[in-house]
């Protein structure tokens, strides 16, 4: 249930996110999901990727500090008041939410949320008692 | 153990005595055979004869490194070349370097305190000592050398160098001393263990380290990889060469300056003042006892504090603290004295930082401003912006504590700061002056 996450620390300089796209490219690997966070001196950039291994070693060789984490993946129907039923949840059972960014699926009919939880087991628990649909780790590598 | 028990243990009044004596005389002896010092007096104007108390020597002018520079390569010599017996120098880092002399009393002399120096690390006659120190113009491998003699332990010359071999003769000379740099040892350790050689194993079990500063930290690293006890050693050519400062394996806690050859004094590197015992200062020693080139209040750069309380050793001579780093890498941001070593310092103090820094000074209108630039590692990196944020804060703050600056930090890539051979070039000044 846990999704498996990459982030690269960025230097607040031009040229560091083409670096790193060009790294994966060159590695073949497939961007499923990305967040970039920024301060004003370094961002932070989150991505889920079809092959975490390979871009992790290769990431790594080119001089990169990276770093694995796991987050939650919701799919929810596409349309409005998704987001807030979800939030409603969490909040009520004081999850707390680290931070989170979404897209909109291929197929038009639902959207995907990843969520950084503070606690990841209980967030997962919350979520399935709660009947909502959280995707394993190979289904979202693979979207 | 003490080697020279009678002097090392000398009580303070006798001693002091026993040091203005010995002023007196070298002071003397400058005066009417180094025409550098005559006039150095002259202008100061102070006279050999005013001299009569030990305070009395803050009177005379400083030597600097500059004097020796100016005076290369024999000028500051008493004595006549048939009197030398043996000629070192100093590398420098910049032009010229520093020669020195001795006769053979003062190799008899440098013998000696190298011999008590092992004494106190905790070596006797029967110890098989390995000499890593550099043999050849650099005063540290003939100085161990000489004193490993001295002790009637067992030296094996081994120099600098050939590392490989090195780790052979460990294991099959098995000596139970080894002197080198603090950075070698480490180096040694990690060639051994990338070979397959259980280093701690060896019958290695004390090291005498010297020759650049080292860190607490870095001292645990050696001792745990290596399995020894490992102490401090100090010196600098000017004066004598390793042996002025040691470490005794009782305390380890500073090292006993032999000041029945030496009288050490800390000053404030930017008004020449004397600083009280207990506070950081640019370490001055006059040598009293050398007869071919003696120095007289000799500034050698190095940070350290004196601390007068009496050690568990029994040994009465003073002693001083761990060089923490260099006058002459000194800043001044908005009026306060900052030397890059206690930013180091600071960094190290939290958990997960590598030593990997860079300092930006910079001028905003009419204010000094300085940045800290701190390389990020795989075991700092967290996912979370507030974590990170923190870590740049305690550092700005940690900073403010200790040194009463403000600096802004800014966590950057691995690796992006540079690596150098030698010394890392860790202040960039943008000011102009």
């Amino acid at each position: 249930m846990k999704v498996e996450q990459i982030s690269v620390f960025l230097e607040n300089k031009p040229g560091g996110l083409e670096h790193v796209t060009r790294v994966l490219a060159d590695a073949d690997i497939n961007i499923r999901a990305l967040s970039l966070a920024d301060t004003s001196d370094f961002g932070i950039l989150r991505l889920i990727l079809n092959d975490i291994d390979s871009a992790e070693k290769a990431l790594q060789g080119e001089g990169f500090t990276v770093r694995r984490s796991h987050v939650v993946a919701v799919e929810i129907p596409d349309r409005p008041g998704g987001m807030h039923s979800i939030s409603k949840i969490l909040a009520g059972q004081d999850i707390n939410v680290e931070y989170a960014y979404a897209f909109v699926e291929r197929s038009g009919e639902n959207a995907i949320i990843i969520f950084r939880f503070d606690d990841i087991d209980r967030g997962i628990e919350v979520l399935l008692e709660n009947g909502l649909t959280v995707l394993p780790g190979d289904k979202v590598y693979r979207l | 153990m003490i080697f020279n028990e009678e002097f090392e243990t000398l009580p303070r009044e006798a001693l002091e005595a026993l040091q203005l004596k010995r002023l007196q005389q070298v002071v003397q002896r400058v005066y009417h055979t180094v025409g550098f010092y005559k006039r150095a007096f002259d202008e100061a104007g102070v006279a050999p004869d005013d001299i009569r108390t030990l305070h009395d020597i803050r009177r005379l002018p400083f030597t600097v490194k500059q004097d020796l520079r100016d005076n290369y390569p024999f000028g500051l010599f008493t004595v006549p070349m048939s009197n030398i017996v043996r000629l070192h120098a100093s590398s420098g880092t910049t032009g010229k370097p520093t020669v020195v002399g001795y006769t053979r009393r003062d190799i008899e002399i440098w013998s000696n305190l190298m011999a008590r120096s092992f004494v106190a690390a905790g070596l006797t006659s029967n110890d098989v000592i390995h000499n890593a120190y550099g043999y050849g113009l650099f005063t540290g491998g003939l100085g161990a050398h000489y004193g490993a003699e001295r002790l009637g332990a067992s030296v094996i010359p081994m120099s600098g160098g050939s590392t490989k071999k090195q780790i052979l003769i460990l294991q099959d000379f098995g000596p139970t001393a080894i002197c080198c740099t603090p950075s070698y040892a480490l180096y040694l350790a990690e060639q051994g263990e990338e070979m397959g050689v259980d280093m701690r194993s060896l019958r290695l079990r004390v090291g005498i380290l010297g020759a650049e500063p080292w860190s607490e930290r870095m001292r645990q690293e050696i001792e745990d990889r290596l399995g020894i006890k490992a102490l401090d050693i100090y010196g600098l050519s000017e004066i004598i060469g390793p042996g002025v400062a040691i470490e005794c394996a009782e305390g380890r806690d500073g090292l006993h300056v032999f000041e029945d050859h030496f009288i050490v004094e800390t000053i404030n590197p930017v008004t020449g003042e004397n600083v009280p015992y207990g506070e950081a200062g640019e370490l001055v020693f006059t040598s009293l006892t050398k007869e071919a080139f003696p120095l007289i209040r000799y500034r050698t750069r190095d940070l350290s504090r004196l601390m007068e309380e009496p050690c568990k050793c029994g040994r009465t001579h003073i002693r001083m603290a761990r060089v923490s780093g260099r006058s002459d890498d000194m800043l001044i941001i908005r009026g306060v004295n900052v030397f890059p070593s206690q930013i180091e310092s600071v960094l190290l103090g939290i958990e997960g930082l590598e030593p990997h820094y860079q300092l930006i000074v910079d001028r905003e209108g009419t204010l000094d401003t300085l940045e800290i630039q701190v390389e990020m590692s795989e075991d700092l990196f967290s996912d979370e912006i507030k974590t990170l944020q923190n870590i740049e804060r305690r550092i700005t703050k940690d900073v403010k504590d200790y040194l009463g600056v403000t600096a802004k930090v800014k966590l950057v890539g691995a690796k992006s700061l540079g690596r150098s051979e030698g010394k890392a070039q860790r202040v960039v000044d943008r000011r102009e002056l």
